[in-house]
């Protein structure tokens, strides 16, 4: 378990201070408690959560996305054509409901079960959060820039305190 | 109004304020309206011009002109609230609107029916409006880039299109790497 607070000094640290997205309650803590020196931008769809993240970047800001796993769904057109073929990385990092053997509402069972695949068909690498979350960032932020595409990181349930 | 001459006014009326092009005819005709380093065109992910030039307006002094197509528009709606939410002051958005979608053949697009203007000046833009000719759009151009954005500027324009002009001649790495230059450029 990390704490919301260890969450984003994390994020800080590799210099990740621009964040957008649409919220998911595994998520809540860290929502509830983003520090000052993060701006947050509310996204009304995680693909225009992701478009306002690139923009970011473009700027010269590391950006990131926080959403849930049924918004990957809505972000798959913005990585097929626009990141993955501009080359504009941004942190993804996704929340896992549904996710297999646990129990969960049944609207999750699906893309609970294809998060991980869907990742793996867009060629995007990933890693799932856990105690090290620290150096899980420091490796999404080098992989950015080495592959200048967007990176993930899975969040499950419980793992933010 | 044609839609190349409206991208052309657009585009020669601007000094070095960056320009997103939305997926289609409407990139193809801008850069060969006038290209230029400033120029992002966005060759796909329709939809996505305005949450592109907010994550820009947002970070970055200089005036950002979102370019739209009315389909392209209406498929995110939302993004224009957030622009009103937000409230960037060098952001403005343009949207040509041939009432239809031109670039697969003509469909009819309900932007016959919903006049965007409204919906703009309810999602918080703070200048609003619409222009049917050449003259007024360099007019309302040149004054919304003095004014405090928001803003937001509704094209008519006719539903032809220019023959045989060709694609976007940069890749897509390419229209980046020259639009972040130009975003450092003073």
């Amino acid at each position: 378990m990390i704490t919301a607070d260890l969450f984003w000094q994390s994020l800080t640290k590799e210099g990740f201070y621009f964040f957008s997205g649409v919220p998911c309650s595994i998520l809540k803590s860290a929502l509830s408690n983003i520090p000052s020196d993060i701006k947050y931008v509310p996204a009304v769809r995680e693909d225009s959560a992701l478009g306002i993240a690139s923009g970011s970047w473009l700027t010269g800001r590391k950006s990131t996305i926080l959403i849930q796993n049924s918004g990957l769904g809505n972000i798959i057109n913005a990585l097929t054509s626009f990141n993955l073929i501009y080359k504009i990385p941004v942190l993804l990092i996704i929340t896992w409901r549904g996710e297999p053997g646990k129990p969960d509402a049944p609207e999750h069972t699906i893309m609970g079960e294809l998060t991980l695949p869907i990742l793996e068909t867009l060629k995007i690498p990933y890693k799932i959060i856990d105690d090290n979350f620290n150096t899980q960032v420091e490796w999404a932020k080098t992989e950015m820039e080495a592959k200048k595409i967007p990176i993930a990181l899975i969040l499950k349930e419980g793992v933010i305190k | 109004m044609k839609r190349h001459e409206a991208l052309k006014v657009i585009l020669e009326n601007l000094t070095n304020e960056l320009v997103i092009t939305t997926t289609g005819m409407i990139s193809r005709e801008a850069f060969n309206a006038k290209d230029r380093p400033e120029n992002f065109y966005m060759v796909g992910s329709m939809g996505l011009v305005t949450p592109l030039s907010l994550g820009i307006a947002l970070n970055c002094k200089k005036k950002v002109v979102g370019i739209e197509g009315d389909g392209s528009m209406f498929l995110n709606l939302g993004s224009m609230a957030m622009v009103g939410a937000e409230k960037p002051d060098n952001l403005i958005t343009i949207v040509i609107d041939n009432g239809c979608y031109e670039s697969t053949g003509g469909q009819y697009c309900i932007s016959q029916e919903v006049n965007l203007t409204r919906l703009a000046e309810s999602s918080g833009y703070l200048s609003v409006a619409q222009v049917e000719n050449e003259k007024d759009l360099k007019e309302k151009v040149l004054v919304f880039l003095k004014k405090t954005g928001p803003s937001f500027i509704l094209v008519k324009v006719d539903s032809s299109r220019q023959e045989g002009i060709p694609r976007v001649s940069f890749t897509p790495e390419e229209i980046k790497e020259r639009f972040i230059q130009a975003i450092s450029y003073d």
